[in-house]
Parts: structure tokens; sequence; C-alpha cells
């Protein structure tokens, strides 16, 4: 399968900086896939996300979605509408004081017709669950909302990936649980390709690979199950383990033996109680 | 001896409007002095009101507020004294910066509060050590600090003001594993230094669960209050309010209901990893 | 507290009135305003009344609520009853103690300007209460749009207001949260002198703009992201149409204004 998205050898300072943000940076994302990056603040994880879709273009090396070079500025809104983004704060990406309204906005700037849009609105709505609140005021839903109508608003476009640069970073449990729910479904069920940035390890564990950024690099790469059993690793990196993964290693020390790869507490739970009968 | 006391409280948002809206409904608490507690409720459970009454920002609709044992409402005065011995830090506290300087930013409470020069020049540097600020950024204008140094020099401008209590509302909100570790530790650290009262507000169960008493809001009511272990033993009450479970309260949780004999109240590492290793001695796995 | 005021004075319904294309309202409105300064007898007045109380009656707004807007706007009503009561010349006075002088011109002046200034009021909040800002910016936008071939940035202007009305509550929740943040470090933002109280602003002023920069930084770069590229070659969601109920509004209006002329050649 060829990649949606191949990143090229790319490096990137920001003007002012002499560190570099991104330093020479490969990697290949498959269509369909829903990929983790993680990495603590300052290791260039939004830098990178930012390339994904033309808001930067690499200092050197090159990025290329389904096939087109970023740095072409003829390919622009092509890229944009083929690599939706959504940000940390819900409240700084609502155009509209209405929720459809703001939805319709990126479909209304690529010049769809009227029908259509109505179209793409109500069904990317649905797909997020917030339908029924297509006539409510963005300032009154809660923080999970919000960010579920902003990622309605991308989809509108008719994306290919779906980039969420810390999502939920300024969510409560429930607005979190929302907001990945909705995303996950996006990647299992309409095949979109979902690109997901965070610091929570345990949000990462659904994905189907995880990156682990620092200083600008890749420094781990493989499926969630492969990353989190490297506790030494992770924590020079600055990062923690997902606490099922400390609860196994701890119980493997005591002689157990359960799979490192049983990520999620239900998985984890399953493989106890496995280990114990 | 309770510190701070709330008694019947009550707060209702645009009272006689269409809009009106009952953030707290007649809730009675007292913390005690020296105490860490943690406040968790999810947003709009009426816990970002509540601590807004603690430090006089708001008046109750009815209901009092007692520091000492003295409604702090009394007078103008007593309302400016809760305001320096209650010290919050509110959510996202980085965007109050606004001074030329670091150092000018940590010593405006302070100065409100009319220090001496030196007593100010002590306080701001203390403050800013127990956060981890280094003297060396004291010069630079704040908006030119990382995330992480704005958030610590915003906390370190109300540690300045030496509170009795301290209030964080979401401290760690938005810093990566390793910078909220940090954080936590030091504000730790200054509660055992100094004695003082802690009151942390989150709905994070991971930083919740470090505190001796947990308080749990639901729709303006208090609905648990006690331990961590006491609050935890409530798995289901707390998943059905919409509140995460600490990682290991949740696996615990999921091995009693697939048949195992855990005891209630779990939520620690240690704990569930001995519970499930004393089962294992003894081969007592679900028939 | 700021959060208290209710900003936008929309109250969402399904009336005739609601359901009229903004620019028939707008147009209507701007008609309305016009009629009220041909008004030149007091049956005009009479019957610009009986119409505004008809259109409250059909759009389901109670009278209340007009009153209720009125409100800030007492001082300028009575000052505009008191100037034109004691500042009006005149041979015919009807009252004289010392300097002060009341003329039956002046009382006339004082109650017809009164009269206007309550009508104007309520008739463009007739057009605020049943109509939501957005449709607003939508109607005015398409009505302005021939000014497009002059270069004016019509679609820019519009989408500028539609953010700015996004971000009002927003920017007022923000206010209230650095008040409170600087009032919990000690600002005291109620006594003091003049000069005082404007410097203790500064600790409110500073954060909020630049918190308002921040977002609109955030804000541009998200409408990138949504393919943002101007004006040019947009569509619309919503289309705007005229039916046969704007028909019977224009000709509603019209009758309104051939009426206030009639009765002024009237006299009565």
């Amino acid at each position: 399968m060829d990649p949606i998205i191949r990143i090229n050898n790319i490096s990137y300072t920001y003007p002012g900086s002499d560190k570099p943000a991104l330093d020479a940076l490969s990697l290949d994302i498959l269509p369909g896939t829903f990929t983790a990056v993680l990495g603590s603040n300052g290791s260039g994880k939004s830098t990178l996300a930012k390339h994904l879709n033309a808001i930067l273009v690499p200092s050197a090396g090159k990025v290329y979605v389904d096939g087109m070079d970023t740095t072409d500025e003829g390919n622009l809104l092509a890229i944009r509408r083929r690599v939706g983004m959504v940000f940390q704060n819900p409240d700084n990406q609502i155009v509209a004081n209405v929720v459809e309204d703001d939805v319709a906005f990126a479909p209304e700037n690529l010049g769809v017709e009227p029908h259509e849009i109505r179209r793409r609105v109500d069904a990317a709505l649905r797909l997020v669950g917030m339908y029924d609140f297509r006539m409510h005021a963005p300032h009154l839903l809660s923080g999970g909302q919000k960010q579920r109508v902003a990622i309605a608003g991308v989809l509108a476009m008719d994306p290919q990936v779906l980039v969420l640069d810390e999502p939920t970073a300024m969510l409560d449990p429930r607005g979190r649980r929302e907001v990945l729910a909705a995303a996950e479904s996006l990647c299992r069920e309409r095949g979109i390709t979902v690109v997901l940035i965070t610091h929570h390890m345990d949000e990462a564990i659904r994905a189907d690979r995880v990156l682990v950024l620092d200083k600008g690099r890749i420094a781990l790469d493989g499926a969630p199950g492969e990353i989190f059993s490297q506790t030494a690793a992770l924590e020079a990196l600055r990062l923690t383990v997902p606490e099922t993964t400390a609860l196994i290693t701890r119980l493997n020390a005591a002689g157990m033996r359960l799979p490192t790869d049983a990520l999620t507490d239900e998985a984890c739970a399953a493989a106890i109680m496995e280990a114990l009968s | 001896m309770s510190l701070i006391e709330l008694r019947d409280l009550t707060h209702i948002y645009s009272q006689g409007t269409p809009f009106e809206k009952t953030a707290i409904d007649n809730v009675s608490l007292t913390i005690d002095a020296g105490r860490t507690v943690a406040l968790i409720g999810h947003t709009g459970s009426g816990k970002s009101t509540l601590i807004s009454h603690l430090n006089a920002l708001l008046k109750p609709t009815s209901g009092t507020v007692l520091l000492d044992g003295q409604d702090i409402f009394a007078s103008k005065a007593s309302i400016r004294a809760t305001r320096f011995r209650v010290g919050v830090v509110f959510q996202y506290p980085e965007y109050q910066l606004f001074e030329e300087t670091v150092f000018a930013d940590i010593a405006y409470g302070p100065k409100n509060l009319k220090l001496d020069e030196p007593e100010i020049d002590r306080r701001v540097r203390e403050a800013a050590a127990f956060v981890g600020l280094d003297a060396g950024v004291f010069d630079r204008s704040p908006l030119e600090l990382s995330g992480g140094q704005k958030r610590r020099a915003a906390i370190a401008g109300v540690l300045a003001m030496e509170p009795d209590v301290l209030v964080l509302d979401e401290p760690t909100a938005g810093l990566d594993p390793a910078g909220r570790e940090d954080l936590l530790a030091r504000l730790f650290r200054w509660h055992e230094i100094r004695g003082a009262t802690i009151l942390l507000v989150t709905h994070d169960m991971s930083i919740a669960n470090r505190c001796e008493r947990l308080v749990v809001m639901s729709e303006g009511k208090i609905v648990l209050d006690g331990t961590p272990e006491e609050v935890f033993a409530h798995d289901g009450q707390l998943l059905s309010i919409g509140l995460d479970l600490p990682a290991p309260a949740h696996i615990a949780k999921l091995l009693r209901e697939r048949g195992l004999d855990l005891p209630a109240g779990i939520y620690t590492l240690d704990r569930l990893a001995q519970a499930i290793l004393a089962l294992r001695g003894k081969g007592a796995g679900p028939c | 507290m700021l959060k208290d005021i209710t900003l936008g004075q929309y109250f969402p319904g399904d009336t005739p009135v609601h359901r009229l294309d903004p620019r028939t309202k707008l147009l209507l409105t701007v008609a309305y305003i016009a009629a009220i300064f041909m008004v030149g007898s007091w049956g005009g007045y009479a019957l610009v009344f009986a119409a505004l109380v008809c259109v409250c009656a059909v759009a389901h707004i109670r009278p209340k609520a007009l009153l209720k807007g009125l409100k800030p706007l007492v001082f300028i009503i009575v000052f505009t009853a008191i100037l034109n009561l004691f500042f009006t010349r005149g041979d015919d006075v009807l009252f004289q103690w010392k300097a002060l002088r009341v003329t039956y011109t002046g009382l006339e002046r004082a109650v017809s300007m009164v009269l206007r200034i309550l009508l104007l009021v309520s008739g463009t909040f007739l057009l605020t209460y049943t109509t939501s800002p957005l449709a607003i910016t939508d109607g005015l936008e398409k009505l302005l749009s021939p000014l497009k071939k002059l270069h004016v940035p019509v679609y820019e202007l519009s989408l500028m207001m539609c953010i700015a009305l996004r971000f009002i509550p927003t920017l007022i929740e923000e206010t209230d949260r650095i008040m409170s943040a600087q009032k919990a470090r000690g600002a005291d933002l109620e006594t003091g002198t003049l000069p005082e109280r404007a410097k203790a602003l500064l600790p409110l002023l500073i954060p909020l703009f630049i918190s308002a920069f921040r977002r609109a930084d955030e804000l541009a770069l998200a409408m990138e992201c949504r393919c943002y590229n101007g004006g040019e070659g947009r569509t619309r969601m919503k289309q705007l149409h005229m039916s046969w109920r704007d028909g019977v509004a224009f000709l509603l209006g019209a009758a309104l204004i051939a009426g206030i002329l009639l009765l002024r050649r009237l006299g009565i």
C-alpha cells in the first residue's frame, strides 16, 4: 500500500531559534491507520503535525501528501482539504456562532454547492454525535462537545487524514472519552487515517502504531505493546508507562508470566484472571 | 481545629432570569488546618464556583463562609484580609501574567500586601525557588518563558503571598508527565515545609489520590467525602457521575467483576500488586 | 458579575416575523426609521405606534421586553425632554417661574421628540429581537454586495462581524477569569483616585490583550487549515430567498408610509 503521507528526511528550525525543532526526520503513514505521536513538551510533535498539512514547510527535505509536495504553493488547498487538523483549544477554532454554520465554513470556502454542503454538514455532525446540537451556540457547549464540533468542521472537507494536535489537553475525563471515541470510530469505521498528538500515554494504547519524538527525531517507533514495555527508555524521554504496563512489570518481577501487550485495563484484567486460574 | 468552614452554602447564577442556574446547592464543608484535600468533579459540578467563595471573590446567595471562625464577608477589610490568607491559583494561571519582568510579576501580590522591599525580595526569591524557577529568568519578560516556566511563575506569584491555604485549580493541566510530576512534588514539599493547607481542584484521579482527603462534587452537591480508600470504594458511583477511577482502582474493579476476591478501596499499584500476588499464593482463582 | 449581562438580544421563535428574509427586515427597518421622521401629525404617531404593536403581537414579543430594552435610554430621553421643554423659544407661554419658561411649542416639541426616540428604538429592537445576529450579517452582506464592484471587501467585513459576535461571550468569560485571578493576588479595582484606578486596570487589560491576540492567531491558523482563502469563489450553505411573506411585508410597509403622509396632509 502506498503511504498517504510520506516524510522524507525533513528538518525545520523556527525563525530566531538555533536548535532545530525537527531534525532529519523520516516517516511514512499508511492510509486507514491510527498513529499516536508521543513526546514531552518541546520534543517537536506539534511542529511535525503542522508539516502534515503545509502550515509549515520543511527547511530541508520533503513532505508528500497523497503524492503532492507541500512546498509547492499550487498544491496548498488540495493538501489542506485532504488533511484536516484539530487543535488543542476548542474555543479558538470555532468561527461561527451556530454549530451548523461553523461546520459549513470549510466546504463554503471550497466553493461546494449549497445542497452538497448541507449533506456534508449533517453527515459530519452525525459522525461525531453532535447532530442534535446543530442549532446551538458553540460557547454554551461543553469542552468535549466543542472539540467534536471542531472535528465535524474538518470532516466536512471530506479529508483522508485527520490530525489531532493534543485535542484533549483542556478537557475533563468525560470530554476526553468523547473525543477519543469519535477519533477511533472515524478511523475504524470510516477508514480515515488518524494522527493523534498527545502526551497522555493511555490515549496512545488504542493506536496501531506509536511514535515517540525526542529533540525533533523519532526515538521509538512500533506497536503500543512494543513501545510501552520499554519502561527505562520512556522514562529517559520524560514520559511514563501506562499503569497497566507498570502493574504487569511489577507482577512479572514477582514471578508471574503476563503478556506485556495487555495495555487496556480490560485486557490487563483478563490477562491476570487467566494467569491466576 | 477547622480553618475553613462552609455552612449551608448556596450559589445561584443569574437569579430571577431565564438563565438561572444553581451552581452550589446547600453545601456544608469543614477543612482542617495543615491538610491536603482534593476537590473532585467534572466540569460544571460546581467545584470552580465553590473555590471562588473561599477567597471572597463570589458572595454566596445564601449561607456563610468562615475562616478561623470569622465570617469572611463581615467587612471590606475582612474580605481583603481573606484574599491574602487564602491564595487561589486558577486554571491556566499563566494567562494572568502582565508585568514587564518575571520578578515584578511574582512581586505583584506581595506589593499589594504593602510589604517592604527586602521582604518582597525574600518572598519572590523563595517562591521562585519552591516552584523551580531559576533566578536567571527574573529580568526577562514573562512572555518569553516556555509554557511550563510561565505556569511556574504564575504559581510563584500566589505562593509569594505566603497564604495559609493554597487552592489550586487543575495546576498541571496541559503539562507533560515529567512536568506534572515535578510540579506536584514541589507543591507538596511547600505544604510540608510551611505546614499550609492545600486544596487541589482536579478531575485527574492520579493527582487526587495523593491527598489525605477527597471531596467529590456532582451537580452542586458533595456526594462523597473521605480518605482515598473510602472514596474509591464507591467505584461504580464515581463512574456514573462521569469521573474516572485511578487505573489501579479500575483494574481492581474489573477483576472483582470477573470474580476475583479483592478487598474494596484499592487505588494504588502497590496495593493492587500485593493483593493479586497474595491471591496467587493461595491459588484462589475463580472456579 | 460580567457573566450576568445578557448579550445578543435575539429571542428565537418561529413567527411570520421571524421567518421574513433578513434583507426584508433590514430594508423595512430603514423605511420605518425614515417614516418616523416623516410623521407630521399626532395621528401619524398613533399610526406608527399601532403598527409597532401589531408587529409585536405577530412576533410574540412581550411589550415588557421592549420596555426593558429602553431602560438604559431613560437618561437620554429625560435629557431630550428637558432640553426641548425649557429651551424652545416661543410666545405662547404656558408657565413661567423666574428664568424658567415653558411654551406650548416647547411642550409639543418635547413630546414629539420623546415619542420619536421611543418609536425609533423600539422598532430597531424588534429587528434584533426577531433576527439572529448571523442572519443580520448575512442580509447586510447580500444588500451591500453591489459595493464589491467598488472593491469594498464586503465578504471580509461580514466575516469580521460574525467572528466578533462569536467571540464576545468568550472574551467576557476571559475578562471575568483574569479579573478573578488578579483580585486573588490582592488587586484593588474599586478604590483609589481616578489615576490610581486607571493604573489598577493594567493587570486586567494587558493579559486580556495578549490573550485576544493569541486567540486571533490560533483562529487564523484554524481558518487556514479549513481552506479559508478570502471571499473569492466561496459558496454559502444557507441561501437567502424571498417568499410571498416578504412581498406582503413590503406592501404593509408602503401602506404605513402612505398612511403617515396622508395623515400629515390632512393634519390629523
